[in-house]
């Protein structure tokens, strides 16, 4: 622990030290703790100094220690470690940062998140959909069947024209036709021109907009698995996401919750919206696809 | 987990390899330095300097000595691993696409593409164990298959070189008499250019991926299909885990489609499958091109990726990442 020598002394008011023991007053500070790591790997270390005024100052410092992959190097690995650099490595700036760490988390994305399991069985003749079957419930708006599939499952729905009653579809998606589009003079992208081969990309894209409702006016307390309990009686789920503030780490009170078939999202924004949940009422709505 | 990134190379990556004891990974890229570096902390260790075209592919001897090179500047170089000095040069009079060390490292199998009215031959070459012995002659030439060879790797004990490239065939050579002994027939067999192949840990089977969008799963000896991993992308490079039954598949839309797609479309992530299950685990993010190259550590506990956008990420696993359940 370094101490700088032009301290007043004076501003410690002992007189009984001598003058030579002026120069060593650690041991009036408390001693140094060390808090943790704990199970997320963050250390604290609180130290006790005086600066230059010779004020006490207590400096906390956190540090997270990130647990990599615990090797065991063989002899010769180790005999590596200290091999020089050679070609272009040799004269290497200081501030060229070929080697950076990333900034960005990235983790292994499930490809199917929440609820996919129930997906399956659901169109493989849910006993719920058998239920239903011939009910008006069941009404295909794009061929106009009832009873027979779902919207979603629709034989037809590449055939037919897309329908006005749309909510969620991004304004763009008339564009994307084509001609018309062009002729309009909005400018679109290659990829989506007519010709041009549609990749999965857009129907990725679309997937994630499709049926999503949006969740107001939750409580704080929320997170993700309590959504998907709210909403998972509804019909099988695809996402659920709850916006949490990056910085607190607490909810910021909205999310999204996906469901598979449309007709779900639409009852469970009947039932659900308006009710009393957490002693908060959700607001429960189809979600407005993102402008950009 | 936290990628490290590595931005060493100028041009798209081609090639990576890790060393046996996983301590030192080597990349290759269409710059003409492959480099290597420390395989725990990114760090860049050196570089080998006097290629002078594209380098297509790199292997390293077992006790970590001997790198050897193949590039499009129609060469083949040996070098010391530890100076980066260059130790030899076999020339060639079309550009050499694959390298790969024999067990033992007394030979290496090199691969050279189409070139003017030549066509792609598949050389084997004996290396002597003191470089001033080096002779450039070549063992074995086998010569058949049309259009690029892309990979070609020996297999069990050094009896038979296993090769696939444009022609979607895989093949199985008779490494003493050069005699080809098996073909993947039209059925089971990729339907586009195989553009890499890799053994597994043990040798028993190894796996191609290919421009169909899928990668295939061959017992070494029999040539049998065992497994099919299907994607929505060209597949330009694989992986197979040697800790868990996990096989990476890394590939993305072609580099010349990149610019007019929205950057989700472009499908640039090193997709993990279940090797046996043949179902998608999962996928990793981060490249802003395709990836081209993909190698996991001997150890199985970190992976790298190397893009068209020049970058190598090197992935250590997280705790999780070993626990995953289908």
């Amino acid at each position: 622990m370094a101490l700088t020598t032009s301290r007043p002394v004076a501003k410690v008011l002992w007189g009984e030290l001598e003058e030579d023991d002026g120069e060593d007053l650690d041991f009036l500070l408390p001693p140094k703790q060390v808090i943790g790591p704990d199970h997320n790997g963050i250390k604290k270390v609180i130290e006790y100094k005086f600066n230059d005024e010779g004020n006490k100052v207590k400096i906390t410092t956190t540090t997270r220690t990130r647990k990599l992959a615990n090797a065991r190097l063989s002899k010769r690995a180790v005999e590596r470690r200290s091999w020089p650099k050679f070609g272009d490595a040799v004269h290497e700036d200081v501030g060229s940062r070929l080697t950076m760490v990333s900034t960005e988390e990235i983790v292994l994305e499930r490809p199917k998140p929440l609820g996919s399991k129930n997906e399956e069985p659901k169109a493989a003749g849910d006993p719920l959909a058998q239920f239903q079957k011939g009910a008006v419930l069941m009404v295909c708006r794009t061929c106009g069947k009832k009873g027979d599939h779902w919207t979603s499952k629709c034989p037809y729905k590449d055939l037919a024209a897309p329908s006005e009653g749309f909510v969620d579809k991004p304004p763009t998606s008339d564009a994307a036709a084509g001609a018309p589009g062009a002729a309009k003079g909005a400018y679109v992208p290659p990829g989506m021109r007519a010709g041009a081969e549609r990749g999965a990309g857009s129907d990725m894209r679309r997937r994630n907009d499709e049926n999503s409702v949006r969740v107001t006016n939750l409580s704080e307390d929320t997170r993700e698995p309590d959504l998907l309990e709210l909403f998972r009686p509804f019909g099988a789920v695809s996402r659920v996401y709850v916006a949490i503030d990056q910085k607190t780490g607490m909810s910021r009170g909205f999310g999204f919750v996906n469901f598979v078939i449309r007709e779900d999202a639409q009852r469970a924004i009947n039932k659900l919206n308006g009710y009393g949940y957490d002693s908060l009422i959700l607001r429960v709505e189809w979600a407005t696809p993102r402008t950009t | 987990m936290r990628p490290i990134l590595m931005k060493g190379h100028e041009r798209p990556l081609t090639f990576l390899k890790y060393n046996n004891d996983g301590d030192l990974l080597f990349s290759c890229a269409k710059d003409h330095n492959p480099t290597v570096w420390f395989a725990d902390n990114g760090e860049r260790l050196g570089t080998y300097r006097g290629h002078n075209g594209a380098v297509w592919c790199c292997d390293v001897s077992r006790d970590s000595g001997r790198l050897i090179t193949g590039s499009a500047d129609q060469t083949v170089k040996l070098w010391n691993v530890q100076t980066g000095q260059q130790l030899f040069t076999f020339n060639f009079d079309s550009p050499a696409r694959s390298v790969d060390f024999s067990v033992g490292d007394k030979l290496a199998v090199i691969t050279s593409d189409p070139f003017m009215e030549l066509t792609s031959a598949i050389h084997v070459k004996r290396i002597a164990r003191d470089p001033a012995d080096q002779t450039g002659e070549s063992v074995l030439v086998l010569k058949g298959p049309q259009g690029r060879i892309n990979r070609a790797v020996w297999g069990p004990l050094n009896r038979t070189i296993i090769s696939g490239g444009e022609d979607a065939v895989i093949r199985i050579w008779d490494a003493e008499t050069g005699k080809l002994l098996q073909e993947s027939d039209k059925e089971s067999g990729h339907k586009k250019t195989i553009t890499s192949l890799v053994k597994s840990a043990d040798g028993s089977h190894f796996l191609t991926g290919s421009l169909d969008k899928s990668a295939r799963l061959w017992d070494t000896r029999t040539l049998t299909l065992i497994k099919t991993y299907v994607t929505e992308r060209p597949v330009n490079a694989v992986a197979m885990s040697p800790l868990l039954d996990h096989v990476v598949l890394g590939g993305g839309q072609d580099a010349s489609a990149v610019t007019t797609t929205d950057h989700r479309a472009g499908k640039f992530e090193a997709k993990f499958y279940d090797k046996i299950l043949q179902e998608e685990i999962g996928g990793v993010k981060g490249h802003f091109g395709p990836i081209n190259a993909l190698a996991f550590n001997p150890d199985g506990k970190s992976f790298s990726s190397g893009g068209e956008d020049g970058y190598v990420r090197l992935h250590h696993f997280d705790q999780d990442y070993f626990n995953i359940k289908l």
